[in-house]
This record gives C-alpha cells, structure tokens and sequence, in this order.
C-alpha cells in the first residue's frame, strides 16, 4: 500500500476529501461576510447566528410546515434573507454613517439576543434533522466510504460559490455591485438606487449564511450555539485570505478545510488551533491577507 | 443562631483533618456540642437551586430540576413543622465564578441552609469549597466527575445521582463480557477526557480486552467525520467515546452517517443522557450500551413519579430531575429528624438514613459525601420496538450499588482514612 | 470612535480647562471616600467583583476609548492574569499573594507584547477580527494545558496574607487591598492619557495618516498601548482569581471578551469614570438578573443593551452627563 508521512494513501485522500467538505462551509460563510464587507464595510457579527437562523427554519419548517428538504433549501435562504434585509432596513441603515466598528458591535448584540432566544425557547441539547431520503446511504469511492449527502454538500456549495462569483464579476447587477463598492456617491448621482442595492445585499449575505445553515441541518445537531464558535473560525479565515476578493474568499475556505483535515490526522491535538496558527503566520509574512488589497 | 454558625465557620481545617480517624458523622458530632440547638434558622428553610439555566447544560437539569424541586417541597407539604420552605434560585451559566459568587451571597445575606442542583463540575467543585469555607451543605445532582468525592471531597457536600466511576466500568465492562473485547477510544483532549479514558482503559484490560488504537479530538469539535473514518480504519470491535455533552452527540451521529455500526463496529457512550438520546433520535442512537442511575420507565414507582413530572414539565425528567426531588425529600426528612437546618447535624442525619424511594435502591451516603445506589446498564431501543416519543431504554441490567462506585478503599478523600 | 472635543479660544480653553480639572479633582476625592465606606453599607464581596471587572473596563477602553483600538480579544489577558497567578499560588503556598498577582500580570504583559504585535499589523475591523481569533487559540490553549484544570478550573487558590502579614482571609482586608489595586491601575490610565503619550495615542485615532506623517512612530504607540492594557487587564485577573479563589474557563471566553465592551460602552468609551460605571451596573444586572425569573434571558437582555446602547447612547451615561454638564456650566 502507498503511504504518504506513515498514512495509507486511502485514508489520506478520505481525510482530504473530508477536508474540502468542511473547506466548503467555511467557504460559503466567508463568502458571505466578503460580500456583505464589500458594500457594506462591516463585519457582520450576526453571520453564525444566521446560519444558525437557517439550520432552524429548516427543522421548524419540517415539524410544523411539512416543508421538505428540497423545499427547505430555497425557502428558508429567501425568508431569512428577507428578514435580513428587514434588519438592515430598520437597524442597521441607522448606523451606516458611524464608524465601522459601531456595526460589529451593533450585530454581535444582534448575535447574542438571536442565540439567547433560541435557547430559551428550544434549549441546547439540539435536534436532529433527517438526511433527504434520495442522499440517503453512501457512495463507494475506491478510498472510503463517503455519505451521499456529503459529497452532496460538496457539490451544493461549491455551485452556490462559484454562481455568486459569477454574480459579481460578470453581469450587470455584479457591476453595480462593484461600483458601489468603489464609490457609492457616484453610483447615487448616476441614478442607481444605492440603498436598495445595500439592502439587497445584505439580505443576499444572510441568505448565503441561512443556505449553509440548511446544508448543516442534517449533518450536526441543530441547536442555537451551532454558528458562533464556528463563526471565530470563519473570521480567521477572512482575516487570513482577506475580504477584497471573491475568489480569494472561496479559495482560502476550501483550503483551510484541507489544512485542518490534515491536520485532524498528523495531530488531531492541533486541529482546533490550526487555522489559528495559520493566521499567525499570515500576519507575520502577509499582514494584508493572501489575496488583500489594503494596505 | 448566627454566633453558632460563626463558631462551625471558624472550626479551623487542621483540625478537622487531625479528626478525620473518625467517621464524618463522628467527627461533626465533636462540633456538635457547641452547636447543638433546637430548631431552624431564621424560621425557615432555605433551599438555593443553583443550575445552568441557560447554556449546554440547561436540559439535563435546568428549568426541569427547579420544577422537580418545587414539586418535592409541595408533595412535602410546604414546611417543616411551622417552618416554611423557601426556595431561591439561580442561573450558574456554567460559570465557577458566577456560581461560587451567588452561593457566597446565599450564605452570607440570606443564611441559606442547602444549595442544590448543580451540574458543571468546576461550578460544583467551586461551590463546595465556599460551603466548607462558610459553613454549609450542598447536595450535587447534576455533576459528573467522580473527583467531586474523591480529591475534592468536603464535609459539606453530597453527591446524589451518578458520576463518571459507574458510567465507565458499568459500560466498559458490560460491553467486554458480551464480545466487544477491541477497542478504540476516542477521546476528547483535556483532563476530563483523560480521566474517563484510563477509567476505561483500565476496565477493559483487566477484563481481557485490549485497546487497539486511540485518537485524541480538540475540545470541543462539531465535525467528527475524520476520526470516526480513523475509527473505521482501525478494526476494533468497539468504538469507545471518552467525552460529553455535544461532542458525544457529535460522534454519534457522524457515526451513523458513515455506517459505522453496519460495518460491524459498535459504539459505546460513557456519559449519554435521555435528553440527548431524545434529541438525536432513536434512529441514530439505536443500539447504543450506557449506564444510568434512573429511567423513568423502569418501574411503577418510576412511571408514577414520572408521569406527574410529565404533566408540568411536558418531558420526560431525566435522572437528574428525578434525582433532584429525591434528595431534596431526603433532605427536608433529615431536617424535620434532626428538628434543626444545622447543616452539621442534617449532614450526620443523612449519613445514618438509608435510601430507598422511588429514585435510589439500596442506597446510602458514605462518608465521603457519595451517595451509593444501583445503577442500571441500558440499550438504546431499536425506532421499531419503541412505542412512545419517550420510550427509548432497555434495562439490561442492575449494577448493585456496593459494585458500582469507587470503593473507599481506593478513595483520597480526606474525611476516608485509609 | 470619537468623542466630541469642543474647540475655543485658547485663554477660556485653558480656563474652562482648569475647570474642569478641579471637578475633576473633586469628584475623585469624593469617589474615593465613598469607596473607602461602601463596605459599611454593601456587600464586600460584591464590591471586590465590581472594582475587578471595573479594572477589566478601564484597561480595556484605554485602548478604544484613548486609541481607537477594538479589542475583542481582552478576554485572553484576564484569564492569562488569573490562571498565572491561581496556578503559581495554589504550586507554592509559600508564595504572597502580591507577588503572585505581580507574576500574573507579567505574563499577560508578555502575552499582550507578542499579540499587540500581531494585531496591529491589521486595522480597524480587520483589528478586532484578529484580537478575536487569537483570543480563541488562548482559549483552546488553556482547555488542554494540564495546569489549568480544564474545565473544572483552578480552586481553592489560597488567599494568603499580604506581604506575609496582613490576612486576606478577611473580607474587610481583601477589599481594601482590591480598592488599592484598582487605584493604582486607574492613576497609571489616568497618567498615560493626560500624558504627552496619551495625546499622540489620541491623535492616531482621530487621524492616522497625520500621525505618520507628523513623524510619529504609530505601530511603537499603539502597541505600547496594547501592553500597558493587556497588563492592566492581566492585573484585574490575577487580582480576581485572589478574590474568588479561583480560576476558570468563563474569563478566557469570548463572551467575557464581549461582556467587556458592553461595560464600556454604556457607561462611556472615551471617559475616564465611564467603564467604572458600566462595570457596576453591568455586574449588578448580572447579579440581579441571575436570580429572578428573568434569569434566562440574561445573554438576550445583554445582547438588547448592546444594540440600544449603539443606536440611541453611544456617549454612555457617563458620557451623557458631561455632555449635560457641559451645556449647563457654560
């Protein structure tokens, strides 16, 4: 059997295939803070609690709707997304003229009162959503046995990024976008209706959160402290790979994902901390991130 | 009253030690004399419900347990005597600060004479350090590590429903007489999980067994999926999950995802309680060996007390729960014995009572604060044989209560001479 | 993060100056009596909490309030103090509790020396993103570092006496040696922001660029001024876990991060008695909270402060007096 650093090659491409699985969500939650960042210039601190807001609606929708997974998977991004809006709407516009920093601290209040709700109203212990059935079972790879829904994930999400980049880059409304990132006084006095262009994309950044958080309802128990100690994570992602870029967004997720995968099997003892210390070493040689504009 | 308090407050730690010869009950009856009163502090019995209200803990004891609690005090008839019973209560958050801060005041301004509840150990552990200090009595529920009543034992505090002592030998060593004799442990990394991983460890090979490979996760972690295909990898029969809480849960359902157990693996969970059991599904968790103190459905007396609990909470209670109103009818019996609050006195009531009710068989409290009593090794039911939303143990069997916990023998609690 | 400074001539500017620093003067002193009595009439331990958690404050809104720095990382530092100091306590019992908490504070200078260093490479939300995710490795670190205890935490840290002679045991006593630390900690904020070094801090937050090409070496003062309020931070935790005997996981987490913001920014960011305030009352509604029905809601209720505070009451309460103050002594 070939070996790679004392590892049986199959395990090793198992552990990096499950690497880019959680690469994936990493990525779609630090493409939407990028997106958000990009018009909005804030960090969105409520983001965990979103996908959290997400993985919810599905299991709510499902127990009390009968709305099923299929279903789920586009409902719930539309309505969360559209209370997004509504937040940004009727909270957040109000701040838009302070320092940056006010809307972090704005949205981590939003965050806490989110997560505390939730608990009170369905505790933490979580609940189980059920796989869909046609993802149910596995697929045989001649490396490991991977769940059909994980390899599902995979695919749903890596379509979900690469659509949005498209989005941005390469039509119209990406244009605007990009424009009112640049100089959103000029888009105004073009006659493009700047705060609804806010607002949309806002409530586009929360629906891309609320979309993970479907594609994590069956994976991990839903419960209402499921987004924040992944949220930290996906902030060092972004700090690694920096919010200029689209692409860089999505690339540095999935290759974090497959850093800490490997490191789950060379040192497990590492693999909360490894992002972090990924972080750290960016800073040192990069200080802008990999794929920063800033100064 | 406040005087007396005051001089057991001030009874220096030498020389408790120096009196720990004797047995705990003889050596509070030396203190006795000088404290020796009639009747209850302030009129009124005091009980402070210290839980996390809030945080991961909240469904294991949490809301349920104060209602268990207040159910205990009302069956109880609301006094003692001409003494009220009154209840506080607050909410941990998990926090050893925020707990020992609260049982500080408790003592201090409002002359508690039992905090009860109680479920993060470094909170337990914490509050029972102020108790010794200021004088006081808690009886833990909620806790699981055994060192509550090993290393950290005091002469203030009882530990009630279970702890990790039982849980690993039970499972472990049920798990090896029935065939799973290979073993991987999955581990979750810090101290906690260390202890309950040599706990097991032990079991196993003194049992035959033999420990194949182990892999020691990040505490805490959501995604498992790398070490169950680890797991899988390395042949052993049993997979053995020395961590709690989410990441148990975590571990479960990853394992059911990856087909672990139709690969002819099988999972044992050391702390696994019906609430978890309840929020993965039996479809997930079937299968699955643990131990338990209680089960609601284990016998008429079980079902009655659990069925009136279902009716004002709308769940089933966990051990915990039920664990909660036992000792609390066993503490206010105590009281009205003793005709006094003196946390001494009730202690050393305690300690000659003998448990049997609805919640505890064959037990009692030793000196080291441990409440023994049988404890029961359960299967989680396969979704076809269960007939009800609660319905989700099989009892296989009963673990006598002089076998399943850590004997004294073995003990380095201070109050055990050995 | 600003907060407003008026501008007038220059001989009323110095007058009204002097002014309001003999106000100033006076409400120190008359703070200080009251804190000298409060045990008289409040419970010390509650007392103790709030002087260390106001410490916490201070510490922490000398790097936003004076910098324009936004730490959300601050936890990392008061868990540093406390473990550090718990752990070298309860290992060497014949140690005093000052040097213990001396060594303690130390450690989180260092800690703070190597992340300021970090951080400050990265500004604005970039910064605090940053403070965040090396705050959560600290947390991770600690979790398995055998000499923490883990989750169950350091206990029975032993409060020793007091350069071998005075007794902390005592509750009286320990109050006023916490009263003291938090004096000194709050005399050495209150010198760096009225001195040369504070003004230039206060210039880079108003307006970096201007700084650098002024010729001031920015990174050297900011991160000076990191350290100075990690140490500060670190002095509270170390001061912290000599007051409650213990050490745990909830100072190293990143609510205890969030939980210091809160506190500054309602009683004030930029003010000099605001984290005082906002320490108090945060601390009492904590306190208050946790014990009756509305015990659950605590993290909501704090979460609702936060986003009221940053919509209608960013000057805090403190900050809204002087602004009330100000207009009425005209």
């Amino acid at each position: 059997m070939t070996m790679i650093f004392g590892v049986p090659l199959a395990v090793f491409m198992g552990q990096l295939m499950l690497g880019l699985i959680n690469g994936a969500f990493y990525a779609l939650l630090s493409l939407g803070l990028a997106v958000i960042f990009g018009l909005l210039k804030i960090v969105n601190f409520a983001h965990g609690a979103q996908y959290m807001l997400g993985a919810f609606a599905a299991l709510l929708g499902a127990q009390y709707l009968g709305i099923n997974y299929w279903l789920a998977l586009l409902l719930v991004p539309l309505v969360v997304g559209a209370f997004g809006a509504l937040l940004e709407r009727l909270v957040l516009r109000r701040i838009a003229h302070l320092d940056h920093l006010y809307g972090l601290l704005l949205t981590f209040g939003l965050a806490l009162i989110f997560e505390g709700s939730l608990i009170n109203l369905f505790g933490v212990s979580g609940a189980s959503y059920p796989v869909p059935e046609a993802l149910a079972g596995g697929i045989k790879l001649p490396f490991m046995f991977l769940p059909t829904y994980r390899g599902w994930v995979l695919v749903a999400a890596l379509v979900v990024c690469l659509g949005t980049w498209f989005i941005i880059e390469r039509t119209r409304l990406g244009a605007y976008l990009r424009a009112g990132t640049e100089n959103p006084a000029l888009m105004q006095a073009f006659g493009v209706n700047v705060p609804l262009l806010v607002t949309l994309t806002y409530g586009f950044g929360v629906a891309l959160a609320a979309f993970a958080g479907v594609l994590a309802a069956p994976l991990y128990p839903v419960s209402p402290t499921m987004g924040s100690s992944l949220l930290i994570v996906v902030f060092a992602v972004v700090v690694i790979g920096g919010m200029g870029s689209i692409l860089g967004a999505i690339l540095t997720g999935l290759a974090m994902g497959l850093i800490e995968g490997l490191t789950k099997v060379y040192y497990p003892e590492a693999a909360n901390t490894v992002i972090f210390l990924v972080m750290i070493m960016v800073l040192m040689l990069r200080p802008a991130g990999l794929f920063g504009k800033e100064a | 009253m406040m005087s007396q308090t005051r001089s057991f407050r001030r009874l220096p730690l030498a020389r408790a030690v120096a009196a720990n010869t004797l047995l705990v009950a003889g050596m509070l009856g030396m203190a006795a004399p000088s404290l020796a009163q009639d009747g209850i502090s302030d009129g009124e019995i005091r009980i402070g419900y210290l839980a996390d209200m809030s945080g991961t803990y909240r469904d294991l004891a949490g809301p349920g347990g104060l209602e268990a609690m207040k159910m205990a005090v009302e069956d109880f008839g609301g006094s003692v005597g001409d003494a009220p019973i009154e209840i506080f209560n607050a909410d941990d958050r998990n926090s050893a600060d925020v707990g020992a801060n609260t049982v500080r005041g408790w003592v201090d301004q409002e002359n508690v004479d039992l905090v009860a509840g109680m479920v993060a150990s470094s909170v337990s552990i914490a509050v029972t350090k102020v108790l010794e200090e200021a004088g006081g009595l808690a009886i833990i529920s909620g806790s699981a590590a055994s060192s509550i009543t090993n290393e950290h034992c005091t002469p203030n505090h009882i530990h009630y429903v279970y702890d990790t002592y039982p849980l690993a030998n039970g499972t472990a060593k049920a798990v090896v007489e029935q065939g799973g004799d290979s073993w991987f442990m999955l581990t979750a990394d810090y101290a906690f999980g260390h202890a309950l991983e040599s706990d097991v460890e032990k079991v196993v090979t003194d049992n035959g067994g033999t420990i194949v490979d182990r892999v020691r996760h990040p505490f805490p972690t959501s995604d498992f999926s790398s070490y169950i295909l680890q797991a899988q990898g390395s042949g052993a029969k049993i997979v053995g999950l020395a961590n709690a809480g989410s990441d148990t849960v975590n571990a479960i359902k990853t394992a059911s995802q990856f087909g672990l157990t139709q690969t002819g693996q099988q999972l044992a969970g050391l702390l696994i309680f019906l609430n978890d059991v309840h929020a993965m599904g039996l479809e997930t968790t079937q299968g699955l060996l643990l131990t338990t103190g209680w089960y609601w459905d284990m016998d008429d007396a079980s079902r009655e007390w659990a069925e009136r609990y279902f009716e004002r909470v709308g769940k089933m209670p966990t051990m915990v729960q039920a664990g909660i109103y036992s000792s609390t009818t066993q503490y206010l019996e105590a009281v009205e014995a003793a005709g006094t609050d003196d946390p001494a006195t009730v202690r050393a009531k305690l300690g000659e009572t003998p448990i049997n009710d609805f919640f505890a068989r064959n037990g009692r409290i030793r000196e080291d604060g441990r409440m023994v009593h049988d404890m029961y090794l359960a299967e989680v039911k396969a979704p076809a044989d269960s007939e009800s939303e609660w319905d989700l143990y099989e009892i296989k069997a009963t673990i006598p209560a002089e076998d399943a916990y850590r004997p004294l023998s073995e003990s380095s609690c201070k109050l055990v001479s050995n | 993060m600003t907060t407003t400074t008026t501008t007038a001539s220059p001989v009323a500017g110095k007058a009204r100056a002097r002014a309001a620093r003999r106000r100033r003067g006076m409400l120190l002193v008359a703070l200080l009596t009251l804190a000298l009595v409060a045990p008289l009439f409040a419970y010390p331990v509650f007392l103790m909490k709030v002087l260390c958690f106001a410490l916490f404050a201070c510490a922490f809104n000398l790097l936003l309030g004076f910098a324009g720095l936004l730490s959300f990382g601050h936890a990392a530092f008061l868990a540093t103090g406390g473990y550090v100091t718990g752990f070298l306590l309860s290992s060497y019992p014949g140690l005093t509790p000052e040097l213990g908490i001396i060594v303690g504070t130390v450690a989180a200078v260092i800690l703070g020396t190597l992340f300021g260093a970090l951080a400050i490479r990265r500004q604005g939300i970039y910064f605090a993103m940053v403070t965040l995710a090396l705050a959560q490795m600290m947390f991770f670190f600690y979790i398995q570092a055998p000499f923490t205890g883990g989750e169950d935490g350091l206990h029975g840290v032993p409060r020793g006496k007091l350069f071998g002679l005075i007794d902390l045991s005592n509750n009286l006593a320990m109050y006023y040696v916490v009263l003291a630390i938090f004096v000194i900690g709050f005399a050495i904020i209150q010198r760096t922001v009225h001195s040369p070094f504070g003004q230039v801090l206060k210039a880079i937050r108003e307006n970096e660029p201007r700084a650098v090409s002024l010729g001031y070496n920015v990174d050297a003062y900011k991160l000076v001024a990191f350290v100075l309020s990690a140490g500060l931070a670190g002095l509270a935790g170390a001061t912290k876990t000599v007051v409650f005997q213990l050490a745990s996981l909830t100072d190293a987490h990143w609510h205890m991060s969030g939980e210091v913001i809160l506190m500054t920014l309602v009683g004030g960011v930029g003010t000099l008695f605001g984290p005082l305030v906002g320490a108090g009352l945060v601390v009492s509604l904590q306190t208050q909270l946790a014990q009756s029905p509305l015990g659950n809601w605590v993290s909501v209720i704090l979460g609702a402060i936060f986003v009221l505070c940053v919509l209608s009451f960013r000057s805090g309460i403190v900050g809204e007096i002087q602004r009330m103050v100000r207009k009425n002594f005209k």
